[in-house]
């Protein structure tokens, strides 16, 4: 009995992917299409379909990077909300970079645009890091409201200094062809962003494992007072996972404009970074789950469009239904919540500012 | 029947496969202090909590007064007249003592009338000789002053009975007497009080009548008058109380640590250590004396590099440590510590026992190379602690938390005595650990003392330090008041020390 | 700077001030009573566009904008109830409750609304309402025309603050809010039910965020368009905080959020060459900075964000 309870258990997220479709079929019957022919024409055009599959790798390439920067530090506890913001300043910083440091050859210049745009993540989600270790500041709430400001911020640079002349919206200059990524399949937009996407998220899940950085992270998280006198230093983790998760989402804005827009293009980012959270916690904070979540929520997105042109169905929808995949893994956490590993990263958060308290000087009881 | 004012008839209650009140049978006289004796885990805790309604006993029933009751929650058990002081207060520490009080009041409206309730509040305050200012914040308020606010508020429920927690464990000896005298002020005001405790001489001293407690059963029920402390004691305990380690003769070496007038504050901000100073040689356990919250715990930390100095010098083997990390002091100064609350600072209790085995010594090899583990040589050296110390678990990849307190404590010796430390501090090592595991730890630090290892032994149980140290320090809000070798230490002498009254 | 100084200026920016905070207010209200009651609420953004959804819906098909108000309010307590249910009494942790409900918010609503107004969304003219001056209050110089001539939510917003302040400090069920928020076990040994709190402070923090949502709809744009809470959630979890905790605290950090916001309206338009982003970015930035800037450490209450569950061996 215990074992099918914990077999159960474990696919949760397949349960919740179950009851979100199951939910979204009403809502397609609410806007008067027959779902079990919406949902085949769906996931045939997501997955089955040669041009399909390419756009719903376009697709996972952001989704997975963003999710990424959610799942590591989470690991210590630690909400990233901002991979949106953050994929904007890594854009920014990767398309700075591109138009304006010439006479390096291509494939040096990918790569500096890539560690450029990097680096803008990273140093954007330095702030909430810094206001968090010494300020005891809430990262939720700072990072959620730096995205605005990220995203205003993109679309000032590219509706002023760096507009394209003549431009009817707001867009930068295309960068040069010799930084186009390659194409991953041919004749198609699916470019090779996702490839490394998907080298950093077993990479990260190697060190999740086996790694000392995926331990001393994960002891932050649990019991920042052992971790301490283990050595181990909290604030420096707080930093260093903020940091690297920034760096992630930096990436996925860079790919979006090396891979697949080739300019910077105002509000070109539409919710990646909060879609990142829905492929967190569909992953169960596991970055090897999440390459799958990605590919699902990828192909969710591109799907849609293809339901869209063949049976007019608002793309919306599948908002509506990744809204309830979320909504349902949430709900999933009430059944044996310690379980699992978004329980035991997330339980450990308070302890994780009590620890600080101290450390400030002014824990009151 | 009628001249109890309460009783309890076999009661029983299991959780599990434990049954921590067997059939329990308890007769409280009106007007009376009834003491509740027993060690931790004798079942007192879950008696109270049953008579207080927080839980329901499978069987066995409750009277108040000849009159059988029901409780099945707080509400209903303040409504019979019972009432409970917890061992840790419930009390809202930014709400005023006026606030506290009235908190859950039945028979108010909707609106509060606080100007009213302070002014009936402030005159049974004074009636009692409390002194409460009930506008003052909780928080505001010494432990003391708040234990009264726990009190009071019982009272302005109109609770007949008071049941009271361990309520000495958060006073210092010299708030214990007027806190007594309260006691009488309340039984000739026709309260009747339960009274728990652990403690032998505060039965003698305040108690009508004892029950004593002992694996979920009542032992003995008598008149105080009628018993006396080494009858009490082995009742209590189920067997003669014979304790000794064995201590071998031995001599002591070279000053290891010593601290040269250290200064530091606590969490608060507050000053917590005030000039403290001495020194621990090889071969030497320099005990601790102290009631809690006197600063052992930020003396503890500043040894072991946890918490920093204000001012002063720590030196190691003559070595100024002061700025030294954490993780350096440990490893190659040879300084282990056995923290006091071990699942707040020693174990990371979602984690296997393997790896607490190395939460000190992770990123060296042979555990870790280039940034990974190595987990055939984390496996192996569990499996040598486990076998070495006696450890009983299922396997080494279980969570820790699901280990027993006893062998939790042997996985954090076994790991920190390992690497043949210098100095050893050991903050409660005993803390909340039964009778066989006590004595095991007792031995494990003699031996380390053997071994010439310098020993800082931190503890509020004067017995257990007059145990095993060869000399006794007693910290006094922040300060080392004096320090006695064993053979002075007398526990009336230190008792003295311990309220602040200099020899 | 003469744009801004003369008396007619001040009207306007005061009173635009005003208008621009009532969502937050509202937002931060909510956050005030169900942050007070211990339970983490980073679902205020989800509320408030649950309410705007609710109260285009109610416009729509009465006709009247206070149909409006009642369906507004009735979607944000539905939000609510998901924090209230997942977070209260299954325990899961509040701020993946909170957020799961921003997203599945902004996804249902923006799918809803395309079926229900079709594609007549974005040129929609919702019944609202219409500010009317209140006699004689509204003829004092300046504070008439910026206190007393506005619409009846602005009226409601100033007697929501009163009634929340009155209910935490002044009844005792407001009491036991306040110590539930602090000592949840205190409040539990006094015999008070500790959920049925939290249910009734998450469920009234829905309706009242959700008001924040109705303003937008019923007395500013007069219809919906998805994510029109625009972050305004966040904000008012800033204002929470930097007004600590407290009903009044909050309506005045509100209000001065609403004053920069004001501003950037306003020198958006007297300095045209000065890019629109840098005042977009304005009012985010000023949360950040008040969190950043304040004096002291804010101290929340001490159960915020944690289950309660009775200590049982």
């Amino acid at each position: 009995m215990d074992s099918v309870y914990r077999v159960m258990f474990h696919l949760r997220s397949v349960w919740a992917i179950l009851l979100a479709l199951a939910v979204g079929s009403i809502l397609i019957l609410a806007a008067g299409s027959n779902p079990i022919e919406a949902y085949a024409t769906l996931f045939k055009g997501a997955f089955f379909d040669y041009w399909g599959f390419a756009a719903t790798l376009v697709k996972m390439c952001p989704l997975l990077l963003a999710g990424l920067a959610v799942v590591l530090p989470l690991r210590a506890g630690l909400f990233n909300i901002g991979a949106e913001g953050q994929i904007y300043i890594g854009a920014l910083f990767a398309t700075i970079v591109a138009l304006y440091v010439p006479g390096l050859p291509g494939p040096l210049h990918i790569v500096l645009c890539t560690l450029a745009g990097a680096l803008g993540g990273a140093l954007w989600a330095l702030i909430p890091a810094l206001l968090k270790a010494y300020q005891r500041i809430n990262e939720i709430i700072v990072t959620l409201l730096l995205n605005f400001v990220a995203l205003h911020f993109v679309s000032f640079v590219v509706s002023g200094p760096m507009m394209e002349k003549g431009a009817p919206y707001p867009y930068s200059p295309e960068i040069p062809d010799t930084l186009f990524l390659p194409h991953l399949l041919a004749r198609t937009d699916a470019h090779y962003g996702v490839l490394v996407g998907v080298v950093i998220a077993l990479s990260l899940y190697v060190v999740f494992q086996r790694g000392v950085f995926g331990f001393t992270l994960a002891t932050v998280g649990r019991n920042p007072n052992a971790a301490r006198y283990a050595g181990m230093s909290v604030e420096r983790h707080i930093i260093l996972s903020f940091m690297i998760a920034g760096a992630f989402a930096g990436l996925a804005g860079t790919f979006e404009v090396l891979g697949h827009r080739y300019r910077l293009f105002h509000a070109f980012s539409q919710g990646y970074g909060y879609d990142g959270i829905v492929v967190a916690f569909l992953a169960g904070l596991n970055p090897l789950f999440a390459i799958f979540s990605a590919l699902f929520i990828g192909g969710l997105r591109s799907g849609a469009n293809m339901m869209q042109r063949a049976m007019g169905i608002e793309t919306t929808v599948v908002e509506a239904i990744q809204g309830l995949v979320i909504l349902f893994v949430a709900a999933s956490l009430a059944f044996r919540y310690r379980a699992t590993a978004i329980g035991r990263a997330i339980a450990r958060r308070q302890e994780v500012e009590e620890a600080l308290d101290g450390q400030t000087g002014d824990r009151k009881t | 029947m009628a001249d109890y004012k309460l009783a309890l008839e076999n009661i029983t209650k299991s959780f599990g496969a434990l049954t921590a009140n067997d059939a329990v049978n308890l007769r409280v006289r009106a007007g009376t202090v009834h003491a509740v004796l027993g060690e931790n885990g004798a079942g007192k805790s879950t008696l109270m909590n049953i008579l207080y309604g927080l839980y329901k006993p499978d069987s066995g029933r409750i009277l108040v007064d000849g009159q059988p009751v029901t409780v099945s929650s707080p509400k209903e058990a303040l409504a019979s007249g019972i009432g409970m002081v917890h061992q840790h207060f419930m009390l809202v520490a930014h709400l005023t003592v006026t606030e506290n009080i009235v908190l859950g009041m039945s028979g108010q409206g909707l609106m509060l009338d606080v100007a009213g309730h302070t002014r009936r509040i402030e005159d049974l305050s004074k009636s009692f000789g409390f002194d409460i200012d009930p506008g003052a914040e909780v928080i505001k308020l010494p432990i003391g002053m708040q234990q009264r606010v726990e009190i009071l508020k019982l009272l302005y429920h109109n609770a007949e009975i008071l049941i009271l927690d361990e309520p000495t464990s958060v006073l210092t000896p010299n708030e214990t007497g007027p806190f007594f005298e309260l006691l009488h002020r309340l039984k000739d005001a026709g309260k009747t009080i339960i009274f728990i405790t652990h403690k032998l001489e505060e039965v003698m001293a305040v108690a009508d009548d004892v029950t004593v407690m002992q694996d979920g059963k009542v032992r003995a029920s008598v008149g105080a008058a009628d018993t006396d402390p080494a009858s009490l004691a082995r009742t209590m305990v189920g067997r003669e109380v014979l304790f000794q380690v064995k201590r071998s003769a031995h001599s002591t070496g070279e000053t290891v640590l010593e601290l040269d007038g250290v200064t530091a504050g606590n969490d608060r901000g507050l000053k917590a250590l005030e000039r403290v100073s001495f020194e621990v040689r090889a071969g030497e356990v320099f005990g601790i004396a102290g009631v809690d919250g006197n600063g052992q715990t930020e003396l503890a930390e500043v040894i072991t590099g946890l918490r920093s100095v204000d001012s002063g010098r720590i030196l190691v083997a003559g070595k100024d440590i002061t700025q030294t990390s954490v993780s350096r002091r440990a490893g190659e100064l040879g300084i282990a510590y056995v923290p006091e609350d071990r699942h707040r600072d020693g174990l990371v209790l979602d984690d296997s026992v393997a790896q607490n085995a190395i939460l000190r010594t992770y990123d060296q090899a042979p555990f870790a190379s280039y940034g990974f583990f190595n987990r055939q040589a984390i496996a192996d050296h569990a499996a040598r602690l486990v076998r070495d110390f006696d450890v009983r678990l299922q396997s080494i990849d279980q969570e820790i938390r699901y280990l027993s307190g006893g062998n939790q404590q042997k996985v954090i010796l076994a790991r920190e005595l390992e690497a043949n430390p210098k100095v050893l501090v050991a903050a409660q090592p005993t803390k909340g650990l039964d009778v066989g595991a006590i004595e095991f730890v007792q031995q494990q630090i003699l031996n380390q003392r053997d071994r010439g290892v310098a020993i800082l032994y931190i503890s509020t149980e004067l017995e257990h330090l007059l145990d095993v140290c060869d000399r006794v320090g007693v910290l006094f809000s922040g300060r080392l008041m004096d320090t006695l070798a064993a053979a002075d230490a007398t526990p009336e002498r230190i008792g003295l020390l311990m309220a602040g009254v200099a020899a | 700077m003469d744009a801004l100084l003369n008396p007619q200026a001040i009207v306007e920016v005061l009173s635009s001030s005003l208008r621009l905070s009532v969502p937050l207010v509202f937002a931060a209200l909510a956050g005030v009573l169900s942050e007070r009651s211990g339970v983490f609420n980073i679902a205020l953004e989800g509320k408030i566009l649950a309410g705007a959804f609710g109260a285009a819906v109610g416009a729509f098909f009465m006709d009247d904008p206070y149909s409006g108000l009642v369906v507004g309010m009735l979607f944000g307590m539905m939000a609510g109830s998901i924090l209230a249910v997942l977070g209260v009494t299954f325990g899961v942790n509040q701020i993946v409750t909170g957020i799961a409900i921003n997203i599945f918010v902004l996804g249902i609503t923006a799918f809803l609304s395309r079926i229900v107004f079709g594609a007549q969304a974005n040129t929609l003219k919702l019944p609202g309402f219409k500010a009317f001056e209140i006699p004689w209050l509204s003829s004092i110089p300046i504070i008439g025309p910026v206190l007393f001539s506005q619409d009846l939510l602005v009226y409601v917003m100033f007697a929501s603050v009163a009634l929340v302040f009155l209910f935490l400090y002044r009844t005792t069920w407001g009491l036991a809010v306040r110590a539930v928020g602090e000592n949840p076990a205190a409040v539990d040994s006094a015999g008070l039910s500790v959920p049925a709190l939290r249910y009734g402070c998450v469920m009234a923090a829905g309706a009242i965020a959700a008001l924040g949502g109705c303003y937008l709809v019923l007395s500013q744009v007069f219809l919906f368009s998805e994510h029109m809470s625009a972050g305004k959630g966040f904000i008012a979890l800033a204002a929470v905080i930097l007004g600590r905790w407290s009903p009044v605290g909050a309506l005045l950090a509100c209000l001065l959020f609403g004053f920069f916001d004001a501003l950037q309206l306003r020198l958006q338009f007297n300095y045209p060459d000065v890019p629109h982003q840098f005042f977009l970015m304005l009012p985010y930035l000023i949360s950040i900075l008040a969190l950043v800037g304040l004096v002291g450490k804010p101290r929340p209450p001490a159960s915020v964000g944690r289950h309660y569950r009775r200590e049982a061996k």
